[in-house]
C-alpha cells in the first residue's frame, strides 16, 4: 500500500509530471537516459496504482448495486423461466445510481428508448429513428391520460422525453403500449404509435391503443410492475449502446412481463441472495460466474 | 571527525575553479580521484576536460586528439543514432604506477580513454629540419647532419591519449575499474559490462548482460561496477533496484550469474510513490581491505560485509529530513542526483555529499557522524571548519540550518580521499575545496 501522506502531491499531477519527463527526456542533449527514464516509470506506475485504485473504488460503489442487478438479468435470459423478483427497494436505489451513471456515461437518453424503438420496429416491420435520437425535449412528453401527440411529434424519441433518467421508457409490444416508469411511479405515454410513423404509411391513430387506466389505478400493482419494468430498464442502462437490439432478449422480457407477476415474487428470495454474493465478488468474478451458467 | 575529544580537525587549505557565481555548464565537476599515491588529483568537468593537480604543478589535459581546447565545434556525434555524444567525463580512474609515468583512464557516455601523464625536465635542441617558424626546410637545402642534444628546462608535466577504447557501448558508460592485475579494466554501461586488456583496443570481452530480449521487459539497470581491490577475479555491480551483485570470473566467461547477491529488504512502512528512485544505487566502492564493501542510494550509506548478503553491517542516515520532501525534489530532478562515496585510507571513516555543499563523514569505529560545508566564506587559510546542523522540525538552535533553507542548486556529488593522509578533495558545482586534518 502505498502511502499518500508524505506529500501534498496526488497520484493525477505525479503521472502528468512524470510524463512530461519522459517527454523532455526525448530532446536531452546525449541520447535518452535509460536508467532516468526506467525510475520515472516506477514512479508512473505507482502513481496510476493509486489512481486506479482510487477511481475503482468510487466506480465501485456506484456500479455496487447495478452490476447486481445486470448480473440477475443475465441470469435471467439465460433460464428465462427461472422468474426472480427483485427488491423494489435495491431496485430504487440501484436504478437511481445507474441513472447517475448513465448520464454521465451514455450521452443521450433517447438511446435506450432507441434500443426498444429499433427493436419494435424490427418486430413490428417499420423502420425507425435510424438515424440516431433527437435529444427529446421536455415539453414532448406527455403523461396518461393525455391525448396523443400530434404526428409530428413522432420524430421525436418518446423515451425518456426527459433529459433526466429517472425515467425510463418500455414498449409492450403485445399491447402496442408504451410504458414511462418515472421514480417508482407508472406513467404511460400516448406516443407510441411515434415509433411507428418515422416512415411509416400507416396511421399511427389506428394501432394506438390506451391499455391501462391513469397512474392512480395502477397503484396497487406498481411495485411488482413497476420491477418488472425496472428490470427492463436495468437491460437499457446496461446495453446503452444503440447496437444493442438482440431481439431475442426483448422477447424474453416480453414472456416475463405475459407470465404473471406471482412467479416473480416467490423467487425474490434466492435472487437477493445470488445478487449479493454477486455484489461482493470483483467484477472479474461476475463475469465468470455469467460464463459459467 | 571534528568535534569535542575528537581526533579530526578539517582545515581549509586550497580551492580551485571560478569565484564568481554565474557557472559554465561545460566547468561543472563530474569526477574527482587521487592517484594510488595521492601525489596526483584528477578532475574531470562536463566539458570533456580533465585537469590534474600535483603539489604545485596544475596541468590541463585537453580531451580530444587536437590540441585545442574542448569547445562546441569539435563535440562528438554519434553517426548511427544521430545523437550528440555528451563528453561530460564520467568517471577517471588512475593505473598504479609501474615507471615514471603515470597512467589513468577516462572515460564520457561512450569512450574509454588511457592517458600518459609523465613529467619532462629536458628537451631537445637543435634541430636543422625545421625555420624559426616551425615549417619544415626544402630538404635539398639542408647539407649537414645534426644530432639533437638535450638541454634542461622548467619541469613540465605533460600528457598525452595512448589508447583509445571505443564503439564497445550501446547505452551510457557510468564506470570503469582497472584490475588489481594491472592489464585489464571492466567499463560498465546500463546493461552490460566488458572486459578490456589495456593493450588492446579494437575488442573486449562481454562478462555481463542483463538487457532482457524485450526491452519493455527492463526492470533494472547497471549503476555502477567495481573489480575487487586484490582478487582479480572478482567485481561487484549495483542496480537501480538497490541490489549488488559479486561475480568470478573464474565460474564461467558470462558472469550473469551472480556467485553472491546483496539485498535489504524494503521496509514496508516507507513505501512511498518514489520507493524504487530512492533505493537505486548510485555507487559502491570496495574497503581498501578488500573485506566490506561501500553503497550509496539516495538517503544513506550502507557498508556490507562480503560475507553477509542479507542485510548491511551498518547503515548511514545522510540526509533523512529529505524523506518527507520526496515530491518536491521529484519535481526539481534533485532525486536523480548521482552521490559518490568513498573510504579513508584505513577504512575506518567514510564520506559522502549531500545539499547545501554540506558533506558528511561517519566514523565507524567510534560511531561518530559530522557535516561540514564547502564554502567561500569559510575559505581562509587553515581555518578549522565547524561542524554544521541541519534543524529537522521544532525551534531552530543559533547556527542551525532548516531544511527548507537548504539549497538544492548547491550540491556535492564528488568526493575523495587520499590513499594515506587526511587530506580529502570536494567538489561542489565548479569548485574544488582540498581540506585538511590540522595535524597533518
Amino acid at each position: 500500500m502505498i502511502s499518500t501522506m508524505e506529500c501534498a502531491v496526488d497520484a493525477q499531477s505525479l503521472i502528468s509530471i512524470s510524463l512530461m519527463k519522459i517527454h523532455n527526456s526525448r530532446t536531452q542533449r546525449g541520447g535518452i537516459k535509460l536508467h532516468k527514464n526506467l525510475l520515472v516509470s516506477y514512479v508512473l506506475r505507482n502513481a496510476r496504482q493509486v489512481y486506479i485504485k482510487e477511481k475503482y473504488a468510487e466506480i465501485y460503489r456506484m456500479q455496487q448495486y447495478e452490476e447486481v442487478m445486470t448480473v440477475c438479468n443475465e441470469i435471467q435470459e439465460l433460464n428465462p423461466l427461472d422468474l426472480e423478483a427483485e427488491d423494489a427497494e435495491d431496485e430504487e436505489q440501484a436504478r437511481t445510481a445507474c441513472c447517475a451513471e448513465e448520464a454521465s456515461a451514455c450521452g443521450s437518453p433517447c438511446h435506450r428508448g432507441a434500443a426498444h424503438c429499433r427493436a419494435a420496429g424490427t418486430v413490428a416491420g417499420c423502420s425507425l429513428l435510424e438515424d440516431g435520437c433527437k435529444e427529446p425535449e421536455p415539453s414532448y412528453y406527455r403523461s396518461c391520460c393525455m391525448e396523443a401527440p400530434p404526428a409530428p411529434l413522432c420524430e421525436q424519441c418518446p423515451a425518456n422525453s426527459s433529459a433526466h433518467c429517472n425515467k425510463t421508457t418500455v414498449l409492450d409490444l403485445d399491447t402496442h403500449v408504451v410504458t414511462t416508469v418515472e421514480n417508482g411511479y407508472l406513467h404511460q405515454d400516448c406516443c407510441c404509435d411515434a415509433l411507428q410513423c418515422g416512415q411509416s404509411a400507416q396511421s399511427p391513430a389506428k394501432k394506438r391503443k390506451v391499455e391501462f387506466g391513469c397512474c392512480a389505478s395502477d397503484a396497487e400493482e406498481a411495485p411488482d410492475f413497476t420491477a418488472a419494468r425496472k428490470r427492463a430498464k436495468r437491460e437499457d442502462c446496461s446495453y446503452s449502446a444503440p447496437d444493442y437490439t438482440d431481439t431475442s432478449n426483448i422477447s424474453n422480457l416480453i414472456s416475463i412481463f405475459g407470465s404473471g407477476f406471482s412467479g416473480l415474487l416467490s423467487r425474490q428470495a434466492d435472487l437477493e441472495q445470488i445478487c449479493s454474493k454477486q455484489a461482493l465478488a470483483s467484477l472479474g468474478a461476475w463475469t465468470r460466474a455469467i460464463v459459467a451458467f | 571527525i571534528a568535534g569535542p575529544g575528537g581526533d579530526m580537525q578539517w582545515c581549509f587549505s586550497q580551492v580551485k575553479g571560478a569565484i564568481d557565481d554565474d557557472v559554465a555548464e561545460a566547468d561543472i565537476i563530474s569526477t574527482v580521484e587521487f592517484n594510488h599515491t595521492g601525489e596526483l588529483l584528477a578532475t574531470g568537468d562536463k566539458g570533456g576536460r580533465v585537469v590534474i593537480f600535483q603539489q604545485e604543478i596544475e596541468v590541463q589535459l585537453q580531451n580530444n586528439y587536437s590540441s585545442f581546447w574542448k569547445h562546441p565545434q569539435f563535440r562528438k556525434f554519434d553517426y548511427l543514432k544521430s545523437l550528440e555524444i555528451e563528453e561530460k567525463i564520467n568517471k577517471i580512474r588512475w593505473l598504479p604506477q609501474k615507471n615514471a609515468a603515470q597512467f589513468l583512464l577516462s572515460t564520457n557516455d561512450k569512450t574509454i580513454k588511457l592517458w600518459k601523464i609523465s613529467e619532462r625536465d629536458k628537451r631537445p635542441e637543435g634541430y636543422n629540419l625545421k625555420e624559426e617558424d616551425g615549417r619544415y626546410k626544402d630538404p635539398n637545402t639542408i647539407t649537414s647532419l645534426r644530432v639533437p642534444v638535450l638541454k634542461p628546462m622548467d619541469l613540465m608535466v605533460e600528457a598525452s591519449p595512448r589508447r583509445v577504447f571505443a564503439n564497445a557501448h550501446t547505452y551510457h558508460i557510468n564506470s570503469v575499474s582497472v584490475n588489481s592485475d594491472n592489464e585489464t579494466y571492466l567499463s560498465a554501461d546500463d546493461l552490460r559490462i566488458n572486459l578490456w586488456h589495456l593493450e588492446i583496443t579494437d575488442r573486449s570481452f562481454n562478462i555481463v548482460d542483463i538487457k532482457p530480449a524485450n526491452m519493455e521487459e527492463l526492470t533494472e539497470v547497471i549503476t555502477a561496477a567495481e573489480f575487487h581491490p586484490h582478487q582479480c577475479n572478482t567485481f561487484v555491480y549495483s542496480s537501480s533496484k538497490g541490489t549488488i551483485r559479486l561475480c568470478d570470473m573464474r565460474v564461467s566467461a558470462l558472469c550473469d550469474k551472480h556467485s553472491k547477491l546483496f539485498e535489504e529488504p524494503e521496509d514496508p512502512s516507507n513505501r512511498s510513490f518514489f520507493s524504487e528512485i530512492i533505493s537505486s544505487i548510485s555507487d559502491v566502492k570496495f574497503s581498501h581491505n578488500g573485506r566490506y564493501m561501500m553503497t550509496r542510494d539516495y538517503l544513506s550509506v550502507k557498508i556490507w560485509d562480503l560475507n553477509m548478503e542479507t542485510r548491511p553491517v551498518e547503515t548511514y542516515q545522510v540526509h533523512e529530513y529529505l524523506r518527507s520532501k520526496l515530491c518536491s525534489l521529484y519535481e526539481n530532478d534533485c532525486i536523480f542526483d548521482k552521490f559518490e562515496c568513498c573510504w579513508n585510507g584505513n577504512d575506518s571513516v567514510v564520506m559522502t555529499g549531500s545539499y547545501n555543499n554540506f558533506f558528511r563523514m561517519f566514523d565507524r569505529g567510534h560511531r561518530r557522524d559530522v557535516t561540514l560545508e564547502a564554502s567561500r566564506e569559510n575559505s581562509k587559510p587553515m581555518q578549522v571548519l565547524k561542524p554544521r546542523k541541519v534543524c529537522t522540525g521544532g525551534k531552530r538552535k543559533k547556527d542551525e540550518i532548516s531544511v527548507d533553507s537548504l539549497d538544492f542548486n548547491k550540491k556535492i556529488l564528488h568526493t575523495a580521499w587520499h590513499p594515506q593522509d587526511n587530506i580529502i578533495a570536494v567538489a561542489t558545482t565548479n569548485n574544488l575545496y582540498i581540506f585538511q586534518d590540522k595535524v597533518n
